[in-house]
């Protein structure tokens, strides 16, 4: 792999341990310009702790991130060269598997929070901006609602708007769809689906094999802190190359209803 | 069958009303206090810095370990030792509630922040706000929710606490009631009232905690 100066995000080395547990143990990765990256893989071979190294929720215990060829460090604010994360994350969003909402603000406030706080957008340019993303949700009647009275696909739906409001370049979502009951998922995969299809760069962690599929011009399988195989959804899905994603298709496929 | 006499000391029903006025004066400065320097260790104990965390830690475990009344006979007679200063008994006694409260409140503080759902504080970081617009807006928002019912009741404790400064003759209300007593020799009655006064004062503020409690509840 070349050093891509195009990239959006992209990790060299990158290695993590939790304590004498190393969960990701040498990951590169490019995310170009519009690119959708589905990230698959069974549970535990460090799926999500790679995309949270990605805006720094996780610090790297080797290799480096970058974004737009920037080095990414830990520290907020960075004079220099390098980007800080209070930068980075303003222009690469994430969306949780548990939604993360405040609850203790409506839909419109949880929305606009970021962009009056961090962008210093006046109300009136936010809210505005808030209701624009909650229509492009199918959410609009919903924007003086508390997260407590909306259901899991809405709740994330409005994450999901929640993270658009501060115009990133990028999304990271980690398992959106996961902790939704089954009915709910397909709303909040039309989201995303469109958000693809409008060229947002995105990579997402998901058990949504179909999906995955369907929206992501690339695949990565992940199993036991390395990436085993990457390419064509079509080729990495219709054809696998190793035993081991052949046999996690195989146990996943089995498994899966749908 | 005791003679209960309350002329006597209702006599003196003035210096009562002092004392009262003056338990009123050093609790509400203590708490005040309390919770400006409860904020700031709160703030330290979370801090990325080893040095603030242990200066924060330290100061919390001497004034918890401690019971206030030796700290404030400590404060009173035996810093002056070691600074060549001496305070007034009114400073000493307010320096010293105000520490004291100030490292409970901390640990209120610290137990609210933390019961927050960590998920909060990543979604409100991964918008890009600082960790300190993460606790502004965010997370110390739902913790004092979570706070309150033990702040509310570490407050109501301080009111009693005041009566300790009686020890360095702070003239509130326990120390007004030995003076009546004194002069009248009627300690049944005088402490009696105290009680009673400081159980008016005090069970409103229960029942409000409770209140408090009940409402809280509710909008969970």
């Amino acid at each position: 792999m070349n050093d891509n100066t195009n990239s959006i995000l992209s990790a060299r080395g990158l290695k993590k341990s939790f304590d004498k547990l190393e969960v990701l143990k040498g990951i590169d990765l490019d995310l170009m310009p519009g690119d959708v990256v589905g990230v698959i893989g069974p549970s535990g071979s460090g799926k999500s702790t790679l995309i949270r190294c990605l805006n720094m929720l996780e610090i790297p215990s080797a290799g480096e991130v970058r974004f737009k060829n920037r080095q990414v460090t830990n520290k907020f604010k960075l004079s220099g060269d390098g980007i800080g994360t209070g930068e980075l994350r303003k222009k690469v969003g994430m969306v949780f598997q548990h939604f993360n909402l405040y609850p203790h603000k409506t839909v419109l406030e949880n929305i606009t929070q970021g962009p009056i706080v961090v962008l210093k957008e006046t109300r009136e340019l936010a809210e505005r901006h808030a209701m624009e993303l909650l229509e492009k949700v199918g959410l609009l009647d919903k924007r003086d609602v508390y997260p407590s009275h909306l259901s899991g696909g809405q709740k994330q739906r409005v994450a999901i708007a929640r993270a658009l409001a501060m115009r990133p370049d990028a999304l990271l979502l980690d398992e959106v769809t996961s902790a939704l009951d089954p009915e709910l998922v397909g709303e909040v995969l039309q989201v995303i689906k469109e958000l693809a299809e409008q060229g947002m760069t995105m990579i997402l962690v998901t058990h949504e094999m179909g999906f995955a599929a369907d929206v992501a011009n690339r695949i990565i399988f992940m199993e036991n802190g390395v990436i085993v195989e990457s390419g064509l959804p079509s080729d990495l899905l219709q054809s696998p190359q190793t035993e081991r994603l052949k046999s996690f298709l195989a146990r996943h496929l089995r498994h899966s209803i749908r | 069958m005791y003679q209960w006499d309350f002329y006597t000391v209702l006599q003196s029903f003035d210096l009562f009303v002092i004392g009262l006025w003056v338990t009123f004066l050093y609790t509400i400065g203590s708490i005040s206090m309390g919770i400006f320097i409860g904020l700031l260790t709160c703030y330290a104990r979370m801090s990325s810095s080893i040095l603030l965390r242990t200066i924060a830690k330290t100061y919390q475990e001497i004034f918890r370990c401690t019971p206030l009344l030796v700290q404030i006979m400590w404060a009173y007679y035996a810093l002056p030792l070691i600074t060549g200063y001496s305070i007034s008994n009114s400073t000493a006694g307010l320096l010293t509630l105000s520490l004291y409260v100030g490292s409970f409140y901390a640990e209120i503080f610290r137990g609210g922040v933390n019961a927050v759902d960590k998920g909060q504080t990543e979604a409100a970081l991964s918008t890009g706000m600082s960790k300190f617009q993460s606790m502004q807006f965010v997370i110390f928002p739902q913790a004092i929710k979570k706070m309150l019912p033990a702040f509310i009741n570490q407050s109501v404790i301080q009111v009693k606490n005041t009566s300790l400064l009686y020890a360095i003759s702070i003239g509130e209300l326990t120390y007004m009631t030995s003076v009546i007593n004194s002069e009248t020799y009627r300690p049944m009655e005088a402490y009696s009232l105290a009680a009673v006064m400081y159980f008016l004062m005090l069970y409103p503020l229960t029942k409000f905690a409770d209140h408090v409690e009940r409402k809280l509840s509710k909008s969970d």
